[in-house]
């Protein structure tokens, strides 16, 4: 099943062409990982799903991204960028919650959308903390900030934070470069986990880290798409020299 | 490498001596700054604060100095600064928020930006010329509480876009992006989030200027205020529905500048007296407003971090 399908994407920014006729497709419930050395355009591609770049000035997308099973081309200008993010969810590099308490962060998505019904927000609280692993540490402290929590369980908050609207994809960049070993494993488990109820894309330049929780990995380089295939064969019996290069070490 | 560098004491100490003496120089600069302004204000207490008593604060100005009050003058200036308030805080802050956040970066934005810097450099009487044309003839408002507000708060109002736009742009750009991935419309992260976590700066600014327009005085006199006034604006409470009103905003005033002028330019030694009281009270509410200035900008910096 394919949740979505990239079709020769182009992208730039003013005269810069950062991707070039890029096509993949990412598979319903499973996670695919964007890799390739600094530049390779991994995370503009990450932040064409959820149209992040139409906040800045001088980005110019060619080609689609459909979203299915309504086969929607996100990418189109008649739709507008809030209702792609309504539907994709985004976490960060460096963990952004809001200088808020650990609740309003979780329902903000909720708020958004002008749901107000206590009981809900709650219970959907609560659900969306326990996704993330974090319920447990927080239940007691809702109601405080969510600057005093820790780098790990920051980030762990704004994964709950992108549950909480259940979006159909979860965009990931590089989300535990900002953070130690320890919570980095947390929240690999975590991710391995989530995709039984989510799909997910994840951008990471930590190689062990994409084959660790990926099922399908993209290598890119210099704004092409070099390499799509599955994990395991991608890390062991990669097609393209590049690629090669590349996991192992010899460059990037 | 051929000849070595040597180590000279001599030209060492001839450098920490330099440095000693910049020091110096300095302290004695900003010394200089900070004694001229104690003299000041010791000057002005040492002269006025005797005078300072209830009857004073509750007297209309008279002929006779020692019955002379300024209570004209601070509730004037009081219904001003109200006024100047609410024409240029939302004025201000909607401005700031439209040029930081909405405004498509070109030519005509970077001309406005500059013009608005401009515009906080401009002499104050210019904005009382404009306002006595526009204000007082055009519009009919005459020389009224109205005219002085509206004048005062176009004159602070690039105080006010400036320091909101400075504010805004302190919020990091991650807590933006944050709540644009949430599916949040542009008007939502301002509400939500843009505001909220800038409210320090922006009062600050507002403030700022406000203690600003207290002290004004050029442009309430090319607008007209009065110098003598025995009697207060309508009060804002009626006896009848629905018991406010804003008749006071069309009536004649004065200011605490103004009366201070007023006192300075006449002959007798005792009215000068007036006057360095009355300097005192203003002197009072302008250092109140910037240490409540001081006051919101820290407690907001403790509780919003990053």
């Amino acid at each position: 099943m394919v949740k979505a399908e990239v079709k020769n994407l182009n992208f730039s920014y003013g005269e810069k062409q950062v991707l070039k006729n890029v096509s993949m497709p990412i598979y319903d419930n499973k996670i695919t990982a964007l890799i390739g050395p600094s530049g390779c355009g991994k995370t503009t591609l990450l932040r064409c799903f959820n149209r992040m770049h139409d906040l800045y000035k001088g980005a110019k997308y060619d080609g689609q991204i459909l979203l299915h099973p309504d086969e929607v081309n996100i990418l189109a200008r008649d739709i507008d960028p809030m209702e792609v993010r309504m539907r994709i969810g985004m976490v960060f590099q460096k963990p952004n919650p809001f200088p808020k308490s650990i609740y309003e962060n979780v329902v903000y998505g909720l708020k958004v959308r002008g749901i107000k019904r206590r009981s809900f927000l709650q219970e959907r609280c609560e659900q969306s903390l326990q996704a993330a692993g974090l319920w447990g540490e927080v239940k007691d402290r809702l109601n405080s900030g969510a600057q005093m929590l820790s780098g790990g369980q920051q980030q762990r908050l704004c994964i709950a934070r992108a549950l909480a609207v259940e979006p159909e994809l979860l965009l990931l960049d590089e989300p535990t470069s900002a953070l130690d070993p320890i919570s980095t494993s947390h929240i690999e488990d975590l991710i391995v986990d989530l995709k039984k109820t989510v799909t997910i894309v994840i951008v990471t330049h930590n190689l062990h880290q994409a084959a660790r929780v990926s099922d399908r990995t993209a290598f890119m380089y210099l704004g092409d798409l070099i390499e799509f295939d599955e994990t395991s064969k991608m890390f062991t019996t990669p097609s393209d020299k590049r690629t090669e290069n590349y996991i192992t070490g010899r460059f990037g | 490498m051929g000849e070595r560098v040597v180590f000279d004491r001599k030209e060492l100490s001839r450098r920490q001596l330099k440095d000693y003496i910049f020091a110096i120089m300095s302290l004695l600069a900003l010394g200089f700054g900070l004694i001229t302004l104690l003299l000041l204000i010791i000057d002005l207490a040492s002269t006025g604060l005797g005078r300072i008593d209830y009857a004073f604060m509750t007297n209309f100005p008279s002929r006779m100095p020692e019955k002379a009050g300024i209570l004209s003058a601070w509730v004037g200036s009081l219904c001003v600064m109200f006024t100047t308030a609410l024409a240029a805080i939302p004025l201000g802050i909607a401005a700031g928020v439209y040029l930081e956040e909405y405004a498509p970066k070109n030519w005509i934005t970077a001309i406005i930006e500059l013009n608005i810097v401009n515009l906080a450099g401009i002499p104050s009487i210019t904005f009382g010329l404009m306002a006595l044309s526009i204000f007082v003839y055009k519009f009919g408002f005459g020389q009224s509480i109205l005219t002085a507000g509206l004048t005062l708060g176009l004159l602070v109002l690039p105080i006010i876009i400036v320091t909101t736009r400075e504010a805004l742009r302190t919020i990091p750009s991650t807590i933006r992006e944050a709540a644009f991935a949430m599916g949040a419309s542009r008007w939502q992260v301002i509400q939500h989030h843009l505001l909220p976590y800038s409210t320090g700066g922006i009062l600050t600014g507002v403030i700022i200027s406000l203690s600003r327009a207290i002290g004004e005085t050029a442009p309430l006199i090319t607008i007209g205020a009065l110098t003598f006034i025995a009697f207060l604006p309508t009060s804002p409470f009626t006896e009848e529905f629905p018991f406010v009103t804003i008749q006071w905003i069309k009536d004649p005033f004065t200011v605490l500048p103004i009366q201070m002028f007023n006192w300075v330019s006449r002959p007798q030694e005792e009215f000068h007296v007036n006057a360095a009281a009355a300097g005192v009270i203003l002197l009072t509410l302008t250092l109140l407003l910037n240490g409540a200035a001081i006051y919101i900008r820290a407690s907001f910096r403790r509780k919003i971090k990053w």
